[in-house]
């Protein structure tokens, strides 16, 4: 080591390796995120755009005029898709942490069979399980309904939530939360003060992918919601065919969550956050 | 100042196995260190967690002063725990780690400052109050959690292990830190150990648990002098023992008959222990045998023999220049001096009195 020259200062092969690699990083993501985003884009604002023209001859800005206009119920579908993916994500936090807590916590009796039966809806496909529990949502009166449609998003999202927080919660010392009330804290403020911001890293990753997963939800949508819900994957299929420039518009506007989902928890995903290590082990 | 009374307290985990603590009975002494020692898995730790309430005892009761307090919940006992691995809330400051059990009683920002300030003095940390936990050595973080849990102001301070992820020469310095902070406030403190040494040196009284059964409960130099069973003597280490009949104050053995006026038993079949510090090359008299000296080590501050008397074969540490007046295959007097002697029960169905010389 002390015979070879000197390196020169700054740039050593190790920094140029992690700048290279943040580089392709940040090409990759443009290439494969923002890339395909251009021609929606382009087609939400073209008038005429035919084969082989790079650019659309003549734009306009009808389509956004469609989206804003209160005939196609845009607002209506956004506001719809909105409300049942944050009933959603109540749901999964309110029941996935409790439950992750105990497969990653306790051992029991039959935890294995649990384990399977939580992953089950991600290996039956989800069309299979929602014919069949839309029998009894009818009968139930559930189907058409928002929180019908919202329960049945449960099925892709519920697993997710639970399997992140196992995760989460097999990094996490119990024995925390015994400290904490050997010093004077209630069940109440050990869980506040000591539990959450442990494993809150993980509950915001959770909470974020499953308001994405119930945000794109089209087929369970469709099957569970009878025509009566309109979500804007519903709106969107409907115009897809028919108005691309619309379509493409919708789509800008479908799209933005996700990002701000990607913005938001990039926080928590980088790093050595215990999220991370509850998504692998899904 | 608060007396601790364990009664029966029996923990049993699951009913296949046997209990992890077994009809404990201990009086905890007010103000006083007390040392709960054992080897590992003998519930030492299952002890402590009932006494601080993070653990349900299966049977039996403790009480604070005499009122049974298994009804009051972890929160209010006034029992605080320090874990072994310290177990600081890594998103808090050093500040906010400290102030915890003040701030989960109400009290004023104001005030949980200036406290906490008054501990890190307490500690030897001043000036720690912005630092993360992940910043500061095992030592510091050990003194930081003694801190969080002395700023309440305990009835009864619980430390597992508090020694026991220290570096040597940390651990000498928070045994002194330990000893001084518990003299000073006068609190009621019961430590966990494997350790027999760290026991001795720092608690007042210890108890011995083997199996979740209290073994004997006594002050720091009794387990050394008159430990009431051969497994008591045998885990205080470096004793040796040597079979033979016990009566009227003396012990009959293979190689001769000693005096021995201290026993822990009337009379029977007994092993008579005597410490290898204890026993004197070279002295003849009353209690004295002869002996062979097999070998020997030089140690510097003291010398190590290896003696056989008979069929038996002996250990005798002497001042280091007793290796210039025996060599090894020398025939030496040994002498056992009577007060030095302490006679433990022996197991009879194994050694049959006189079987030995008969045969």
């Amino acid at each position: 080591m002390t015979v070879a020259p000197a390196p020169l200062p700054h740039i050593t092969p190790h920094s140029i390796g992690r700048v290279t690699l943040r580089w392709v990083g940040i090409a990759g993501l443009l290439a494969f995120l923002v890339a395909p985003m251009i021609p929606l884009f382009i087609w939400s604002i073209s008038f005429r755009w035919f084969y082989p023209d790079i650019l659309p001859s003549e734009y306009s800005t009808g389509a956004w005029e469609a989206v804003i206009s209160p005939t196609n119920n845009v607002l209506g579908a956004t506001w719809q898709t909105t409300l049942i993916a944050l009933l959603v994500t109540v749901l999964s936090v309110l029941f996935g942490v409790p439950a992750g807590r105990a497969l990653g916590l306790y051992n029991f009796a039959g935890k294995r069979i649990v384990e399977i039966m939580i992953l089950a809806p991600i290996i039956v496909p989800g069309l299979a399980v929602v014919l069949g529990i839309d029998t009894m949502f009818i009968r139930y009166g559930l189907s058409g309904s928002i929180f019908g449609v919202a329960l049945v998003h449960l099925v892709p999202t519920l697993p997710y939530m639970t399997l992140v927080m196992s995760g989460v919660f097999s990094n996490y010392d119990v024995d925390y939360e015994l400290q904490a009330r050997s010093l004077g804290a209630g069940r109440w403020a050990t869980q506040r003060y000591v539990t959450l911001p442990a494993v809150f890293p993980g509950v915001v990753v959770g909470a974020l992918f499953t308001f994405l997963i119930s945000w794109s939800q089209y087929i369970l949508t469709l099957l569970i919601g009878n025509g009566q819900v309109e979500t804007l994957p519903i709106l969107l299929f409907n115009f897809a065919r028919s108005e691309p420039a619309i379509a493409g518009a919708l789509s800008v506007v479908f799209v933005l969550p996700g990002i701000l989902v990607l913005l938001l928890s990039s926080k928590y995903l980088s790093g050595d956050s215990a999220a991370v290590g509850g998504i692998g082990n899904i | 100042m608060t007396q601790v009374t364990l009664s029966g307290l029996t923990k049993q985990f699951d009913q296949k196995s046997p209990p992890a603590v077994d009809q404990l009975d201990l009086e905890i002494e007010s103000g006083k260190l007390t040392a709960l020692l054992g080897p590992s898995g003998c519930g030492k730790t299952t002890t402590m967690k009932m006494i601080a309430g993070l653990l349900r005892p299966t049977f039996g009761d403790i009480l604070f002063d005499g009122n049974s307090i298994l009804s009051i919940k972890p929160e209010e006992r006034g029992a605080v725990m320090v874990f072994q691995n310290y177990l600081l809330f890594p998103y808090m400051s050093i500040a906010d780690n400290i102030g915890f059990g003040l701030k989960m009683r109400k009290v004023s920002r104001k005030e949980i400052r200036s406290r906490v300030a008054d501990m890190l003095d307490l500690v030897q940390l001043p000036g720690f109050e912005d630092r993360r936990p992940k910043q500061l050595s095992g030592g510091q973080q050990q003194r930081i959690a003694l801190a969080r849990a002395l700023i309440v102001e305990p009835n009864v301070l619980l430390l597992d292990e508090p020694l026991s992820n220290l570096d040597a020469h940390l651990r000498d310095e928070m045994r002194v830190l330990i000893r001084r902070i518990q003299t000073d406030m006068g609190i009621t403190t019961v430590f966990v150990t494997h350790d027999q040494e760290e026991a001795v040196v720092l608690a007042d009284k210890v108890a011995l648990l083997f199996d979740g059964r209290l073994q004997q409960f006594d002050v720091p130099d009794a387990f050394y002098e008159t430990p009431k069973t051969r497994e008591i003597a045998t885990f205080f280490g470096g004793t040796n023992f040597i079979s033979g009949h016990y009566q009227n104050g003396s012990i009959s053995t293979d190689i001769g008959e000693f005096r021995a006026p201290h026993s822990a038993i009337e009379s029977g079949a007994a092993v008579l222990s005597i410490r290898p510090e204890a026993v004197e090359l070279g002295t003849g008299g009353d209690n004295s045998v002869s002996g062979t000296i097999q070998s020997h080590v030089y140690a510097g501050r003291y010398a190590r023999f290896q003696v056989t008397i008979g069929d038996i074969e002996i250990e005798a540490i002497t001042e280091p220049g007793q290796v210039k007046l025996f060599g090894d295959g020398d025939t030496v007097p040994v002498r056992f001096h009577p007060d030095k002697i302490w006679v433990l029960e022996g197991d009879s169905a194994k050694q049959p009195v006189g079987a030995d010389s008969a045969g």
